[in-house]
């Protein structure tokens, strides 16, 4: 898994893919931090995470649409699938390696609450649940995104499929209360993204929450592993 | 070292491979021949455990390569027909990183110098890949595969698409390799086979269709009892000589291509050697013969005739 890993990362930052996302990240949390902070003087950071959920939802599928297209595509998923390294191994490897540079490229928020530390009182224990919440939202994400990676030899549509997901998850918001079936109801309220980050950026860690992002990262992980297993049958 | 038994590999309905079973020795090189299509790739990634089959077994050194696989791929060097490069790596990093990824021991950069002056890319170790031309990509290709040092090698068509310099350089390379290892390795080219395999395994429309050694083929393919030969006199004089050859089974004219003289081609009947009869008939006609030369089957060719059908359609 290691090998897999590093390669990825070293590949994140010999391509401009990985500047690109922490710089666009960064633009971002840079923007909002000046808008709401510094511009209009709030002292929390509650508002620039929750601005930073539609943010990610759209620079997530940017991040992991190569992840296993572009193996498929290039064929150097034979050197993977016939090295004596398992299945779980190479997606996992690849996951972390997204994983990471995302937490890199978010780790400019803490940036902010230090500059905003010297100024007020931010509170720290929020903001680490406010962050944990973030990474939690992404981890859960990446799987997903992952996941269409490993579907498509293209890269376009692997990013195209990211995002058709991540604007469904930001209109389950707006979609929920027109729906009058009271089974697709509790379906759309259980699949809320958007519900289920929110209270971390109110410094609620609700452990429920946390659990559904691990359980959509764990599933979509696993759904990653199978697919890959199951091209050997195809 | 390698024993494939009744491999079947179906894409949807489609049967790319039909029961194939053969065995190869402990370094013993191999050639598997056939056409597009044939199943010749489809073997070789069943082999390394790319694919699986849908039914059949494989074991490499006694290990399934499905139920065994870690333990079978560790023993396995695959190159497959597209080289699986990196092209955003260098030649250094990318074989770094196969290094990591087989986890294997010892010293990482003794190795590695030693597999690239083996495979001859010592001098582009710090190029990237994506910079490097086909024949060096082929042999960071080749370098891949022997790294872990593999007690099997699968090569699937090595030679593809390099120059006649580049062809003979790998294909020493092989016969280095070969010295400890067992190769299997794949060709549309019968003459490319020949140059380095011991033995032929010929794939048609995913059947095996002949298990043999280079000059059996080679035999069975061209025949002693099929001449082709340039005398010098007329098309008339020429086949009115050759006529009169006891057990002539078929003779044919096939023009003049030298200014005075007349090509032929004759065929003895069940499987009769004419050569010496060919040299009597003309010399007693007084017609020099000035050179004969091996049948030029097309593959196509030498299919119908492994296969035992109706050789059919006249050569060119």
């Amino acid at each position: 898994m290691s090998a897999v890993f590093a390669r990825e990362i070293r590949s994140y930052f010999k391509s401009p893919l990985g500047y690109v996302f922490v710089g666009a990240v960064c633009l971002f949390t840079g923007l909002y931090f000046y808008a709401y902070n510094l511009y209009g003087g709030e002292p929390t950071l509650s508002r620039l995470y929750a601005v930073l959920f539609s943010v990610v939802l759209f620079l997530i599928p940017i991040l992991t649409m190569r992840l296993i297209s572009e193996d498929m595509r290039a064929k150097t998923d034979q050197l993977l699938m016939t090295a004596p390294v398992s299945s779980a191994a190479v997606a996992m490897g690849k996951y972390f390696a997204a994983l990471t540079v995302y937490a890199v490229a978010i780790s400019s928020t803490l940036l902010d609450a230090f500059v905003l530390s010297r100024f007020a009182d931010v509170g720290w224990a929020q903001v680490a649940g406010n962050f944990a919440g973030l990474l939690l939202l992404g981890g859960a994400l990446i799987a997903v995104c992952l996941f269409l990676s490993s579907l498509t030899e293209s890269q376009l549509i692997a990013a195209v499929g990211g995002f058709l997901v991540s604007i469904l998850l930001i209109l389950l918001e707006t979609l929920a209360p027109l729906v009058s079936n009271p089974l697709l109801k509790q379906v759309f309220r259980w699949l809320n993204f958007s519900t289920r980050y929110t209270p971390f950026t109110y410094g609620v860690f609700a452990l429920e929450n946390a659990v559904f992002f691990l359980s959509v990262a764990a599933l979509f992980a696993t759904l990653t592993v199978m697919r890959l297993e199951r091209r050997r049958w195809s | 070292m390698i024993e494939a038994v009744a491999l079947t590999k179906r894409y949807g309905a489609k049967p790319a491979l039909s029961g194939v079973s053969f065995s190869v020795a402990a370094n013993e090189v191999v050639g598997l021949l056939g056409l597009n299509g044939a199943g010749k790739t489809t073997t070789m990634n069943i082999l390394a455990g790319y694919l699986g089959a849908t039914s059949g077994t494989v074991r490499i050194a006694g290990h399934d390569v499905v139920e065994d696989s870690m333990e079978a791929r560790k023993l396995v060097g695959y190159l497959p027909e597209q080289p699986p490069l990196y092209l955003d790596m260098t030649v250094e990093e990318y074989l770094r990183f196969v290094f990591k990824l087989y986890r294997l021991a010892g010293s990482m950069a003794q190795r590695i110098s030693r597999v690239a002056e083996l495979t001859g890319i010592a001098d582009v170790r710090g190029r990237l890949i994506r910079n490097l031309s086909k024949g060096y990509r082929q042999r960071v290709g080749i370098a891949q595969a022997v790294l872990p040092e593999p007690k099997v090698l699968i090569l699937d068509e090595p030679t593809v698409g390099l120059d006649p310099t580049q062809i003979i350089e790998i294909r020493q390379l092989i016969r280095e390799v070969a010295r400890d290892t067992t190769v299997i390795l794949s060709s549309h080219i019968l003459t490319e086979v020949q140059a380095v395999c011991s033995r032929i395994l010929v794939l048609h429309h995913g059947r095996l269709v002949a298990d043999d050694t280079g000059e059996g083929l080679a035999e069975r393919i061209h025949g002693k009892s099929r001449v082709t030969a340039r005398a010098r006199g007329s098309e008339e004089e020429v086949l009115a000589a050759l006529r009169g050859i006891p057990g002539l089974a078929r003779l044919e004219s096939l023009g003049s291509r030298e200014v005075g003289a007349c090509d032929f081609a004759c065929e003895g009947a069940e499987g009769r050697d004419l050569r010496v009869d060919v040299f009597d008939a003309l010399a007693a006609a007084n017609l020099p013969l000035l050179y004969t030369y091996g049948s030029e089957c097309s593959l196509e060719e030498v299919f119908l005739r492994v296969i035992g059908a109706d050789a059919g359609g006249e050569r060119s």
